[in-house]
């Protein structure tokens, strides 16, 4: 915590969901919406393939937050994210960002979540504290 | 046709989740959170925990039940298939760990039209066994073309 500053970068995170990760995100999450998981029944509503999950691409975002804060979960107080567009599988998911505020053991940051250039989360705010 | 907005102030819940080292370790898989105390009761008690410790985002998982209510309640009126999920909010206290029982209540908060969509804005709010607050949520849900 103590290395992160207003106007520093926090460390990329970079991660290609394989083509099986929709499925065991629907297993664990609970979520049984077919759109992320079912080609076909994807098609049929009119998307191009299956979707990944918003929450697994928030839960990326979450990551690179914990980690950036040395990978204690405690230290991620807060996470606020709008999702934007659809995110795929089998291509890569970039979360970036940076410090805004910083002081008192306390980080606030701004991030996105990108695939392909798109932002598929953006406007991302998160709070870290020194546990 | 404007949105129905007779369920802001309802309430779902409260449901309670027993939190299972097995469906932490399956949920931090699904999401690549990759250290040890999601994994391993010694790795987490060694980092002061008090069993396998759930990564924030696990929250998911154990507000669905209350949640999964909320959407589906009919009085709500969400049509299901023209739903997406707009936005998600967290706040967490007290960290979730294996043998806890977590408690989550569902509100209605807001429901209102702009821009030929409907909004549909829920707060969790989770407690533990003990009685202190875990996380408070707050989820959009947006239904296009209502």
């Amino acid at each position: 915590m103590a290395e992160l500053n207003e106007g520093d970068s926090i460390p990329e995170l970079h991660v290609t969901p394989d083509p099986g990760l929709t499925k065991r995100y629907a297993a664990a999450s609970g979520d049984p919406n077919p759109i992320h998981t079912d080609e076909e029944f994807a098609k049929s509503v009119g998307l191009p393939s299956t979707i990944l999950h918003g929450l697994w691409t928030m839960a990326q975002v979450a990551r690179a937050h914990t980690e950036a804060a040395g990978g204690d979960p405690r230290a991620l107080k807060r996470l606020e994210v709008q999702f934007r567009g659809m995110g795929f599988p089998e291509q890569e998911v970039v979360v970036t960002g940076e410090v805004v505020e910083a002081g008192d053991g306390t980080v606030v940051t701004e991030t996105v979540a990108e695939q392909s250039g798109n932002q598929i989360i953006r406007n991302a705010s998160a709070t870290l504290e020194a546990p | 046709m404007p949105v129905e907005d007779k369920a802001v102030g309802k309430q779902w819940g409260p449901e309670t989740f027993e939190v299972e080292a097995d469906r932490i370790r399956q949920y931090a898989d699904a999401v690549g959170e990759g250290s040890r105390v999601h994994q391993d009761a010694e790795a987490a008690k060694a980092e002061g925990f008090r069993d396998v410790v759930a990564p924030p985002m696990f929250a998911v998982v154990y507000s669905a039940p209350a949640m999964g209510q909320a959407i589906l309640d009919p009085e709500v009126g969400i049509n299901f298939g023209a739903m997406v999920h707009g936005g998600q909010a967290f706040e967490w206290s007290e960290p979730v760990c294996a043998g806890d029982t977590v408690t989550t209540t569902a509100t209605c908060k807001e429901i209102y039209e702009r821009d030929g969509k409907g909004f549909y804005v829920f707060e969790t709010i989770s407690t533990n066994q003990d009685g202190d607050e875990v996380v408070r949520a707050t989820w959009t849900n947006i239904v296009r073309g209502v």
